[in-house]
């Protein structure tokens, strides 16, 4: 089956800085995708190659199978993008900006009940006929994302769609990208809150550098060596105001976090033991009444490789 | 069969002007109007440029092409970089239009904004003085040529500039004198020889020329001549504009 997005080996540099160094990855049709990175990552650079935006300096990408380059015509039409910026044409109305952008694709009067479909969808249709100047930032929003869906594309990349949006807003957003992708459209998210890139790809690219640091399914990722990282709660039986000066100083470093009757501990599992923990906190009559461990989740992922690549 | 993205952006492109006529018809009609009513009251009498032609005539021709040439070099080049600065022009980039299509819509539009406002002044005068009308041919196509050309212009400083500054700078130190200084006012053959060699390298006279030859019958150069050097300054340009955006030449990162 071909692939959505194919990028093969692809470089690019601005001068003397290399954004991009040979990026390679494959994503499948109808999955939900995440691209995340740190600020300067390249990611941004890479969606903008994709979409032809940017030219890759070396290497290949394909939407659907049409070459971005080559077949631009057809690779465009597969692919709707939700810009990172909140850009807008202040002399039009919401619609007037649907419309026009449905007629670059060769779409008429004939999109008009998708056009009120998408309005109705976004919460927009009593904005229908209001000039864009006159909208809120989140509203905006919703018009770029309407924008990038207006000519049906099979493939939607949402370069970080959420920043600077509210609660209510962003809900309103995951629960119609969600349901576009279970109708069958490849959905690639960048973003810099993880926790929903974490509840809502099946598969995740993590970018440092302009190199892939990681690719694998959100479970595996979370399970990897890449990150061995675990926490524990322990609920004391009186308050801890500070630790004590016997505390065997390997256990003082993990402690992250006293508040109360609660000690947070950050453990590695290779070689952190809970038992050894428990033990050096009972050896300086601290008594342990409850306590709980948290898996790693993708922040701790994603901080582990971004500071890895670092140092390195 | 028209090209559906083709026409949707030339239609925007007119649109936009369209929405802000005030601006972009009215004022420009005004101003042109109050050219001639000061210079055609200063020097009407006193200066004979053609035979049997008053000086109010002769101003009509050389005022209207060069409210054409400036409102289609307007048109072009402010849209862009209005949206290459606000950066909505990448709504046009995402789409599947082809450089070629992106070209002529934008071209096209300049074309209407320069005749639309060349036809108000020309309305507007023609209540105050009568002109003849040699030829509607070559009025039609200096009109078409000379608004093309400035359009295509526009486009090219459009992509160049990054900054409102930088454009102004193209309209104000290459516009501007160019066309003030292309015969809208006077014949050349009334400058000493220099400056008549001069006036011969600025393509904008052609224009001019040309133009006022559709009215009159009569020019400082031969229409052919000034038709030939269009044709062949819009052929350079369009092609220069053309690869710029195929290349996507400060556009395409």
């Amino acid at each position: 089956m071909t692939a959505a997005i194919s990028i093969r080996n692809v470089k690019k540099s601005y001068g003397s800085l290399e954004v991009l160094k040979g990026v390679d990855l494959t994503i499948h049709r109808g999955e939900f995708f995440g691209l995340l990175g740190p600020n300067g990552a390249g990611k941004s650079t890479l969606i903008n190659i994709i979409a032809g935006l940017a030219h890759a300096d070396s290497g290949d990408v394909s939407v659907l199978g049409h070459h971005v380059v080559d077949d631009y015509r057809q690779a465009r039409r597969a692919l709707g993008v939700v810009p990172q910026e909140l850009v807008f044409d202040a002399f039009f109305s919401v619609r007037e900006v649907l419309q026009i952008q449905s007629g670059y694709f060769g779409l008429g009067k004939e999109n008009s009940e998708w056009i009120d479909e998408l309005l109705d969808a976004l919460a927009l249709t009593e904005k229908a006929n209001t000039n864009m100047r006159a909208l809120s930032g989140g509203m905006k929003r919703r018009v770029l994302i309407a924008q990038a869906l207006v000519h049906k594309p099979e493939v939607v990349i949402l370069d970080e769609p959420t920043a600077g949006v509210d609660v209510e807003l962003r809900k309103l957003l995951w629960n119609f990208v969600v349901q576009l992708n279970q109708e069958g459209h490849t959905i690639v998210l960048t973003t810099h809150y993880l926790e929903e890139a974490e509840k809502l790809c099946d598969r995740i690219a993590i970018l440092n550098h302009g190199e892939v640091v990681a690719l694998d399914t959100r479970a595996a990722l979370l399970q990897s060596e890449i990150c061995n990282k675990m926490h524990l709660v322990i609920k004391t039986a009186e308050e801890v105001v500070t630790l004590p000066q016997q505390l065997a100083p390997s256990v003082r470093k993990m402690v992250k976090q006293i508040d109360g009757r609660t000690i947070r501990l950050e453990l590695y599992k290779d070689k952190d033991a809970i038992v050894d923990v428990l033990n050096a906190i009972a050896a300086v009559d601290i008594q342990v009444v409850d306590l709980e461990t948290e898996r790693a989740d993708l922040e701790d992922v994603f901080v582990e490789l971004t500071r890895k690549r670092a140092s390195e | 069969m028209i090209n559906r993205g083709f026409y949707t952006l030339f239609y925007k492109e007119t649109l936009r002007f369209y929405k802000v006529a005030f601006q972009t018809i009215l004022a420009p009609i005004i101003t042109t109007l109050l050219y001639f009513m000061v210079f055609s009251h200063v020097l009407e009498g006193r200066v004979m440029v053609f035979e049997e032609i008053s000086y109010t005539s002769f101003l009509i021709p050389g005022l209207v092409m060069m409210t054409i040439i400036q409102n289609a070099f307007a048109n072009s080049s402010s849209s862009l970089i209005q949206s290459k600065v606000t950066g909505n022009i990448v709504f046009v980039l995402l789409t599947p239009l082809s450089y070629v299509e992106f070209y002529l819509a934008f071209m096209l539009a300049a074309v209407v904004r320069g005749i639309v406002v060349g036809v108000g002044v020309f309305l507007v005068a023609i209540c105050f003085v009568s002109v003849p009308v040699h030829s509607f041919l070559f009025l039609l196509l200096f009109a078409v040529l000379g608004s093309a050309i400035l359009g295509t212009l526009g486009i090219i400083a459009g992509i160049w500039a990054e900054k409102f500054d930088q454009l102004a700078g193209f309209q104000n130190f290459v516009i501007m004198p160019l066309s003030f200084l292309s015969g809208v006012f006077y014949s050349i053959h009334s400058l000493p020889p220099f400056w008549q060699f001069v006036s011969h390298l600025n393509p904008f006279f052609y224009m001019i020329d040309g133009f006022r030859y559709g009215f009159f019958g009569v020019s400082d150069t031969s229409p052919w001549i000034s038709l030939a050097i269009m044709v062949v300054a819009f052929s350079g340009l369009a092609s220069f504009a053309i690869k710029l955006l195929k290349q996507g030449y400060r556009l395409r990162h």
